[in-house]
């Protein structure tokens, strides 16, 4: 069965909070990323109402903690891979939110010039491998990342954030035990928001915990409480650390709550407003986190009102910038499909592949003029 | 030059590549043994770590091949069948084909995903299929169909240094009955170059892969009777040669197709539309397909033979485009 890590505010009447070695800056430094993705995220939600943004969106409002603590414990150089729910990974893992909010928006300075949108944000200069519209498509693909550092043998993390409904898909079987049997430097981070799309969870799990099935694959199963941001960021610095090591994946499964529906849009229908409201008084990751601040004695509220004002204004420049960026035009319809190639495949004039180094010797007369013999088709 | 079956050439190619760059490594199942001999000995060679052996797990090889050239290595991932490609398709063509395009061009993903196609080895109807045409529809997938042991090598290191995901369909009878001088040095064969394999005036057949045996030996038998076929073989679907095609077909007039996948949507009926758009004033008569006539392949022997084209087939058709 999985390990239970206990949420800081259980131990915090004797200790306080478990800082896990991070420094007041650093603690402050995952607050304010907090504060950047639910200020990003609210105003995407309006932006969208307001019709100036288009699309699938799902939003990451309440699932703060997971992706702030998870990508803290992160080094440079390690990469992760993302869902359909992807801002708050991107914003985590250091992406700015100029270019976000400009993909979003679908203008040509975006991240991807348009291309992707909200489900395909990413950004491999930050090792950010994808926002992925297909649910526990990320399995496999960081744990290729993750093979890949193993082959090269160097030092790097591949970590992957995949939902609860991720964790009945087929690629999460194959991409994790995959990765358990080849011990590749790789963890698993179930964000388990408690909703598959519009379905409870607990009607397609059999089990009480997704972690549980880390047992399956002969890896370490931990749950813990993801609306605490040092909880997720210690359960994840044990997990990267063991798998820098060379021990192999480990399956963490953090306990959120979607505040917001599966998209923009949601009539959410499966659930009651009773209790996204108790969810949101109960366990806002960033008022916990406020309040574990104020109770270390690391902030006051003034300074994280100052947090709060600067994000904001970070976030209207990101939309200024989203606005008054150009829509994409005709010519870079076609380009982008082929490295080297245009849109049929065909190498690109004036760029020289790495094949044409080697100059290839033409076979095609001799071939022709040389008499081929036709085999039956049970011969050999 | 030694004589090496195609089987031999792609080992030498895949050894050749391994030597060459570090970031070569190859996935997949039993390839440390390797069921039809395409990577046996290069585990003795580069160990554990570069012939990296997989569970039997489609999708977690075809995703593993995209993370890997993600992070900037040069994955070889190979499925046996091409029919297992089937329990793989998000990651090849949701993930790995769409990845640049929709990443805004900055990934460069050089992945070779090998695998084995066609029929004549009584596998039925799951472990025969030739789906060169499902993945030709996919922008962002290069499709590479070597037919001769020479081609094989060549093509096989053009793909793996190629900086985009290539669907590398090999041919389960061809990899031991085609055999010829294959050079033990450094070459490489173009993408997008179609082979000229028997030039003729009268008629243009264009046979993918074991299909241009078949075509030549339906040449043979032509040849007999004064009409002179010329034969081409395409190479690679993606990027396609359609220049030599259709510079062909303003020749001969006439053009037929001939593959082992079905016919209803096959890649036969792009080769049509693009000698129609390219040569149609050219034409003496409408293009003529002969393929798998749509069925799933039979076990039979009998059956399956009945159920790809054959040289008889091929020079019939011929003859009456020719009446």
């Amino acid at each position: 069965m999985a390990t239970l890590i206990q949420p800081a505010s259980d131990t915090a009447a004797s200790t306080g909070p478990e800082r896990h070695g991070l420094s007041d800056a650093r603690l402050l430094e995952l607050y304010r990323t907090m504060l950047r993705i639910r200020r990003f995220e609210e105003r995407v939600k309006e932006l969208f109402l307001e019709a100036r943004l288009y699309g699938s969106v799902h939003l990451y409002i309440g699932e703060e903690a997971v992706a702030t603590g998870a990508c803290a414990a992160l080094e440079e150089g390690d990469v992760i891979s993302s869902t359909h729910r992807g801002h708050g990974h991107c914003i985590a893992k250091g992406l700015e939110l100029a270019p976000m909010m400009a993909e979003l928006m679908g203008k040509v300075s975006g991240y991807n010039h348009g291309k992707g949108g909200s489900m395909h944000i990413a950004s491999l200069d930050h090792g950010m491998l994808g926002a992925n519209g297909i649910v526990a498509a990320g399995i496999p693909i960081s744990t290729g990342a993750a093979m890949g550092f193993w082959v090269r043998g160097s030092q790097e993390v591949a970590l992957c954030f995949f939902g609860d409904g991720g964790a009945n898909h087929g690629a999460f079987h194959e991409g994790i035990n995959l990765a358990a049997v080849l011990k590749l430097p790789v963890v698993f981070v179930c964000e388990n928001n408690q909703y598959a799309q519009y379905h409870a969870l607990q009607q397609d799990l059999p089990i009480e915990n997704v972690a549980d099935r880390g047992a399956a694959y002969g890896i370490p199963g931990v749950v813990v409480d993801g609306s605490d941001v040092l909880a997720v960021y210690g359960a994840v610095k044990t997990a990267v650390d063991r798998a820098r090591s060379g021990a192999g994946p480990s399956l963490i499964e953090a306990k959120t709550y979607r505040f917001e529906g599966h998209f923009l849009g949601d009539p959410e229908p499966y659930r009651t407003k009773e209790e996204v409201a108790q969810a949101r008084a109960s366990r806002d990751p960033i008022v916990r986190f406020s309040a574990a601040l104020q109770q270390m004695g690391i902030s006051g509220v003034e300074r994280l009102q100052e947090i709060d004002d600067a994000v904001r204004a970070d976030v209207e420049t990101a939309v200024e910038f989203g606005e008054s960026s150009p829509e994409p035009g005709p010519e870079i319809l076609l380009t982008d499909i082929y490295s080297g190639a245009d849109a049929d495949g065909r190498e690109s004039s004036g760029e020289k592949t790495e094949a044409e180094q080697v100059v290839p010797r033409d076979r095609v007369t001799e071939v022709a003029s040389r008499e081929v013999r036709a085999q039956g088709p049970q011969a050999g | 030059m030694p004589e090496a079956t195609y089987s031999q050439a792609l080992n030498m190619a895949l050894r050749e590549e391994m030597r060459r760059d570090e970031r070569v490594f190859c996935l997949g199942e039993d390839i440390k043994d390797s069921t039809y001999g395409v990577t046996r000995g290069l585990y003795d060679e580069f160990g554990a770590k570069r012939v990296v052996g997989t569970p039997i797990s489609e999708a977690a090889i075809a995703g593993a091949a995209l993370g890997a050239a993600a992070v900037g290595m040069r994955p070889v991932a190979e499925f046996m069948y091409m029919t297992f490609m089937m329990c793989a398709m998000d990651q090849l063509v949701n993930q790995a084909a769409k990845m640049k395009y929709m990443f805004g061009g900055k990934a460069v993903l050089p992945i070779v995903y090998r695998t084995m196609a066609g029929a004549g080895r009584a596998n039925a109807a799951q472990h025969t299929q030739s789906l060169e045409a499902w993945f030709s529809h996919a922008p962002g997938i290069k499709v590479v169909m070597p037919s001769t042991a020479y081609d094989a090598k060549g093509l096989l290191k053009t793909a793996i240094r190629d900086e985009n995901p290539v669907v590398f369909i090999e041919n389960k009878v061809l990899y031991a009955t085609a055999k010829e001088d294959v050079p033990e040095d450094d070459y490489t064969v173009p993408f997008g170059k179609a082979a000229i394999r028997r030039q003729g005036r009268d008629v243009t057949i264009i046979g993918l892969q074991r299909m241009g045996e078949v075509a030549l030996a339906a040449a043979d038998q032509l040849a007999g009777e004064g009409i002179e076929a010329e034969v081409i073989d395409p190479r690679t679907l993606v990027p396609l040669d359609i220049d030599t095609i259709a510079t062909s077909v303003q020749k001969t007039h006439r053009a037929v197709l001939v593959h082992e996948a079905h016919e209803r949507a096959g890649f036969g009926a792009e080769l049509v539309t693009q000698i129609v758009t390219h040569a149609f004033d050219y034409l003496d008569a409408p293009p003529v397909r002969l393929a798998n006539p749509n069925v799933p392949t039979p076990f039979s022997r009998t059956l399956e033979e009945l159920s790809i084209p054959s040289a008889a087939q091929v020079a019939e058709a011929v003859r009456t485009l020719l009446k």
